[in-house]
């Protein structure tokens, strides 16, 4: 009673944590605190986007009229900039005259945008400072790119990331079902006892090797067949991902399914044998059909296993955050880009509620495939009576 | 000729011998009752007749089981065929969980059988043999478990006899039934005794007594008395047979 109720506070807590941080995404803006993007007060631009100061700086629109402005191409300044303006003398040696230039500077240039630290903001400054939306749900679940780092704006996209995830995690399934419903079958239905005795255990160890293991493996192995195989320049691919996550769902989808299938009553499978079906047109007309539900959950707790596996897929997919085109693609997962660049981020930082959300995003993905489990497993039992 | 003959048949389970010796002919279109304690042996020999045995691991057999003059344990027999001739109705009534109509179609489904009216017309007969017709023909769509015990076990035999086989196993198939559709299934296996050879595994001594022509009684995996129904009721050769019908043991 004490023990699990302790554990659910903490499954509460860790969860609760998880949304607060995840939910602050929200009401931050995608540029660094502490910087300002500053116009000439003549520009009649008062508003971009995240994506289009991106743009912007990379230099994709290079017209004030691309984004609502006159027909001038734009002038890019960043800070270490100033000394194409100023001279050393000018701005001082401690900098202190770096204010007045920088107002300046913006006021004389009309097809200037500027990004520095607002510390650098004169009293007297002159320019429009620019606002810069909240991220938003849309820019944040269909964006395309992400580029947490990116300068003057984030790029907080997750679409490349939970398409990666679904990707490589469909791919192991894909992979997986058929052997391990395979491996089910012969293991409940055709292999003697004493087989099944020796093969029982050593399924289960596959589950207990620690994940790196498997990366490890992956990266050694089938990396290179990969590259070999499809003659690419690298062979961290989504594949190689798929293939490491479906040897690593196998355990589950094998023990539970085989567990499923012996649950068969021994008088179904009798019933069938003794009007002539063979032991094959037994085992799919009678054995698979009893199973599903079982079988079915098998393959889901499996994808979950997929889609929360980090480790080894940081290690093998290539972890380029774009949308996959084809399973020879590097891809990047969820858990892998948490798991990468949680450590490089400022507490409290967009970066890190960036990170957060994505775990909230993988909290509720498995969720709901739990909840799916469950919802198979009590029909299962509603079924069989 | 007989229909099924077993000479000196031994079976173990591992190294525990569960039938000594067996000699039994059993005559076509006759009903036979193997009764005994139990584990007398008596399930293990009537699942002998469709080698029903042979799914569990570690099991030796010697001597001769022949079906209409063939030995069924011996080489280039196929099981398969073997088992839509020997057709099996089990203590506990099995239907599958599928419906009414695809439980007596499965027979058939398995065996190829594609033609769906000649189907329809064989479920629609074996239902009707079993004098289930009238009670089911109108939810022949809904699922088996929503009938009672005693349909349900009917349906069973039904299933059994949509094959066609020529031999019907029994095993206590009315243990798990109440009075009235343990008399419906004894009626039916004395109308069906016409067309099919029938051998029953029972615990109970009465209903021994109702169905069948001869008896078998079997004690410790030995066949200790085996003749007409009557006969061994009345005036048993063996004093063990003796004790186990009048209830001093078993």
């Amino acid at each position: 009673m004490l023990s699990s109720s302790i554990t659910s506070l903490t499954v509460v807590l860790i969860v609760v944590f998880l949304f607060k941080e995840g939910i602050g995404l929200f009401n931050q803006k995608p540029v660094e605190p502490g910087y300002v993007i500053a116009i000439n007060k003549n520009n009649k631009v008062k508003e971009l986007s995240s994506v289009q100061l991106k743009n912007i700086y990379d230099q994709k629109i290079t017209h004030w009229s691309e984004v609502g402005g006159t027909h001038d191409s734009i002038v890019l300044f960043q800070l270490e900039d100033i000394s194409n303006y100023y001279s050393d003398e000018q701005i001082g040696d401690n900098m202190q005259n770096l204010g007045s230039c920088m107002s300046r500077l913006v006021d004389s240039l009309p097809n200037i945008i500027a990004f520095f630290p607002d510390k650098y903001l004169d009293k007297k400054f002159q320019g429009t400072l620019l606002e810069v939306d909240k991220v938003t749900l849309h820019d944040f679940f269909a964006g395309k790119e992400w580029i947490p780092t990116a300068k003057p704006s984030a790029q907080l996209g997750v679409l490349p990331l939970i398409l990666g995830t679904l990707w490589v995690s469909l791919g192991a399934i894909l992979l997986a079902l058929p052997l391990g419903l395979a491996a089910a079958v012969y293991m409940s239905e055709i292999a003697n006892e004493r087989v099944r005795r020796i093969m029982k255990p050593l399924i289960e160890l596959l589950a207990g090797i620690p994940s790196v293991v498997y990366g490890f493996f992956g990266l050694v192995i089938i990396v290179p067949l990969i590259q070999k195989t499809f003659d690419l320049p690298v062979g961290e691919t989504g594949l190689a991902g798929s293939i490491v996550l479906g040897i690593m769902a196998l355990p589950t989808i094998i023990t539970i399914s085989e567990d499923a299938m012996r649950n068969t009553p021994r008088a179904m499978k009798e019933a069938s044998l003794a009007l002539g079906a063979s032991r094959w047109q037994t085992i799919y007309k009678v054995i698979i059909p009893y199973s599903i539900s079982g079988i079915s959950a098998g393959a889901i707790l499996g994808i979950g296993r997929a889609i929360g596996e980090t480790m080894a897929v940081l290690m093998v997919t290539g972890n380029a955050a774009v949308i996959p085109h084809s399973i020879l693609a590097p891809v990047r997962t969820i858990p892998a880009t948490i798991a990468a660049e949680l450590g490089e981020t400022s507490n409290g930082g967009l970066h890190y509620k960036a990170l957060f959300a994505l775990g909230c995003i993988l909290f509720l993905i498995t969720l709901f495939i739990n909840l799916t489990v469950e919802f198979i497993s009590n029909r299962q039992k509603h079924n069989k009576h | 000729m007989y229909k099924i003959e077993s000479k000196n048949v031994d079976f173990y389970y591992g190294p525990s011998q569960a039938l000594k010796n067996i000699n039994i002919a059993i005559r076509s279109n006759t009903v036979t009752a193997l009764i005994g304690p139990s584990g007398c042996g008596k399930s293990t020999y009537l699942r002998l007749f469709n080698r029903m045995n042979d799914l569990i691991d570690d099991i030796k057999i010697s001597g001769q089981v022949m079906i209409d003059g063939e030995d069924i344990y011996g080489k280039g027999i196929n099981v398969d065929s073997l088992r839509k001739n020997v057709g099996m109705v089990f203590q506990k009534p099995n239907p599958f969980p599928k419906t009414i109509f695809e439980n007596v179609a499965y027979g058939l489904r398995v065996n190829g059988i594609k033609d769906k009216k000649f189907i329809e017309e064989r479920v629609e007969t074996s239902i009707k043999q079993v004098v289930l017709w009238d009670e089911v023909k109108d939810k022949l769509k809904k699922s088996a478990f929503e009938l009672s015990g005693g349909q349900q076990q009917r349906l069973c035999i039904a299933r059994a006899l949509a094959i066609q086989p020529s031999v019907i196993l029994m095993d206590e198939p009315t243990s798990a039934l109440d009075p009235i559709s343990t008399a419906k299934v004894e009626e039916l296996i004395y109308e069906l005794k016409a067309k099919y050879t029938i051998v029953i595994v029972t615990h109970n001594m009465q209903q021994a007594g109702r169905v069948s022509d001869r008896t078998a009684f079997f004690y410790l995996g030995e066949l200790v008395e085996y003749d007409e129904t009557k006969k061994l009721f009345t005036n048993p050769k063996q004093e063990r047979t003796q004790n186990y019908i009048t209830g001093r043991f078993g």
